[in-house]
């Protein structure tokens, strides 16, 4: 215990220090985790940067369609480091998404939805949702030419559904069509959503501590001797990892900052044209890619939808014992090509929706939905795993025999 | 603790009966009290969910009001009506018979060219894509127009023929006709079916 009178006089009637050294200190963690398990702070810490950068923009940004494009020049522009801020914020939603997609991905090779870690992967799941709403609102407000369509497009998604589809829509809006109704509000609630994702990212770090991190070998620690303290250890590790990705960041930031963007959105919005190709940001194309390629309006906007939702049910769709991919000879294999199908889809929401991009849309969307209701349910019961090490410390032996 | 004792031996048969009553009776004062609670709270919500409904000023009947004269035919004109482009075409007599003549089962959402039109040589429809909201090409001579003489949406590739009607989806049902009137020989109201 600290012996300072004051922390001790404060941490009697509010034990935040108690609980600072519990999570952050102590807090037992398996000793074989690898860099793969510092996407967790990363994507932590992009979210903070995330806010205090979106705060000093909203001091200069107007949400009006007559001034909402002129407020983000001006800001790159004439305020004092706004371009350095806005570029910031702009990339940072690319950087977000990079992190949480292989943080998810982790999950998926090393099985961490499984029992009895379910809520701690939905609470994830719940916070990929918000954050593509948050990223999509933020998208908007530039009031740019892909701004207002994919506003458009996107909005006009929830038309789909069967009678009150439309009366939805305007509601969504707050006017027969994305106007300024819609640019205001998509503002407040760009501006509160990040902080209702702090709040679900708080409750994912008490479901993580309440059983502790999962590793590469699947297995529980069973010793005290397997785990190391998270401080000095863990803290050490992912300020090196920390390191290393504002270096990356700051690398696009400073040389080239529109990497991730689309030219069209430097021409302000027009109601009357609609661009030759528009594009969703990057990180939903895979989901874009799936709208596009079934050929129904009510079935697209299902598939989309459908595809992240999937993601809810994977701790059931996922019958198998054993959770690292390390000791799935079917499972692992499959899971590389489910990587790969989700790139092609990346790719395939790029181009245009037709001939042989069309097919191979078709294609790889049916794919993604077998691996999760034919392929993994089916794993789980002709796999044969192999033999499991009992402890992380056997595990360790037999990765060290092995080299 | 003896008090206690001989209460529960005194405790006659009657009371025991009261006992379970008032236990039942305060379960359903609990029921009512919550369903109470949750009616009035849903009924407060209410106002807030209705104030993103569309403004009343948003909402006032907008009509717009178009000059014809200057289009010669096989041409068109776009405009904005209530935030969104509402494509004229004046349309010449091969469009029309196209259009009337139309096979009904190229059609996704069979409809009848008259029964879209006031006039045949004037189509007024709105121009968003009844898929996700783009704006089709072909309203000008150097734009796409598909293989339906009408519309191609830049989006996800619906095509619409010279009524405005979908041949090719996604889009699941034809372009919308608003509402409109004509004043008089070159002038036409969108917004109102009333002169
Ligand atoms: C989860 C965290 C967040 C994500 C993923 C996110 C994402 C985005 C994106 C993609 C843009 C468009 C950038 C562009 O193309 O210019 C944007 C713009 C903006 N965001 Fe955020 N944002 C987040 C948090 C916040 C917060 C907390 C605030 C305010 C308190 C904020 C305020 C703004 C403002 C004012 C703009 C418009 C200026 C601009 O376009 O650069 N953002 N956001
Ligand atoms: S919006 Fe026109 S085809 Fe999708």
């Amino acid at each position: 215990m600290n012996n300072n009178k004051v922390v001790q006089w404060i941490d009697t009637r509010l034990p935040i220090f108690t609980f600072m050294r519990h999570a952050l200190k102590e807090y037992p963690t398996p000793k074989n985790l690898n860099f793969l398990w510092n996407t967790g702070s990363l994507a932590g810490i992009t979210l903070l940067i995330m806010i205090i950068t979106g705060i000093t923009l909203a001091m200069h940004y107007c949400p009006d369609p007559e001034d909402a494009f002129q407020s983000v020049e001006r800001i790159m522009r004439d305020v004092n480091y706004g371009w350095l801020i806005r570029y910031i914020h702009m990339n940072g939603a690319s950087f977000f998404f990079v992190l949480v997609y292989i943080h998810i991905f982790r999950g998926m090779y090393y099985g961490s939805y499984k029992s009895p870690r379910e809520l701690l992967w939905i609470l994830g799941v719940v916070i990929f949702l918000m954050m593509m709403a948050t990223a999509f609102m933020g998208y908007v407000l530039p009031w740019g030419q892909m701004s207002f369509w994919g506003a458009k497009v996107i909005t006009n998604l929830f038309s789909a559904i069967p009678i009150v589809g439309d009366t939805i829509v305007h509601w969504l809006l707050g006017g027969p069509t994305v106007g300024a109704p819609t640019l205001n509000r998509f503002f407040a609630l760009h501006y509160l959503l990040p902080f209702g994702i702090v709040a679900i990212v708080c409750l994912h770090m008490v479901a993580l501590h309440q059983f502790g991190s999962n590793n590469p070998s699947g297995v529980d620690p069973k010793h005290p001797s397997e785990q190391i303290p998270f401080h000095p250890y863990y803290t050490v590790k992912d300020l090196l990892g920390l390191s290393i990705y504002l270096f990356v960041f700051a690398f696009v930031v400073f040389f080239a900052p529109n990497f991730f963007g689309e030219p069209e959105n430097y021409n302000p919005a027009n109601s009357m044209v609609t661009p030759v190709h528009i594009v969703p940001e990057w990180y939903f194309l895979p989901f874009y890619a799936i709208l596009r390629s079934i050929p129904s309006k009510l079935g697209g906007v299902m598939g989309m939808f459908g595809a992240v939702f999937v993601l809810f049910l994977l701790p059931w769709l996922d019958r198998s014992r054993v959770r690292s991919a390390t000791f799935r000879p079917l499972y692992r294999p499959l899971f590389w090509v489910f990587v790969l199908n989700s790139i092609v889809l990346g790719w395939i929401g790029s181009q245009p929706p037709e001939g042989i991009y069309l097919i191979i849309g078709r294609g790889a969307t049916a794919y993604y939905f077998f691996h999760f209701f034919v392929l993994l349910p089916l794993l789980s019961v002709i796999e044969k795993p192999l033999p499991v090490p009992d402890s992380i410390t056997l595990y360790l032996d037999q990765k060290k025999r092995a080299v | 603790m003896l008090y206690k004792i001989i209460r529960e031996h005194d405790m006659t048969k009657k009371q025991a009966d009261q006992n379970v009553q008032s236990k039942e009776r305060r379960d359903f004062l609990q029921l009512v009290t919550t369903a109470v609670g949750g009616v009035g709270a849903a009924c407060a919500l209410w106002p807030l969910i209705d104030s993103m409904n569309p403004a009343a000023d948003t909402l006032a009947e907008s009509t717009v009001d178009v000059d014809l004269r200057g289009i010669e035919p096989g041409q068109g004109k776009t405009v904005l009506w209530q935030g969104s482009p509402v494509f004229i075409r004046r349309r010449t007599p091969d469009e029309i018979t196209y259009a009337q003549n139309m096979p009904m089962d190229t059609l996704l959402d069979p409809e009848r060219d008259e029964a879209r039109v006031k006039k045949p040589e004037w189509l007024v429809v709105v121009g968003v894509c009844t898929h996700l909201g783009c704006v089709p090409t072909g309203q000008k001579p150097t734009e796409p127009k598909g293989e339906y003489k009408g519309w191609l949406c830049p989006c996800h590739g619906s095509q619409f023929d010279i009524s405005g009607r979908v041949c090719r989806g996604p889009a699941p049902t034809n372009l919308q006709v608003p509402p409109y009137v004509f004043l008089d020989d070159h002038t036409l109201k969108i917004g109102t079916n009333e002169a």
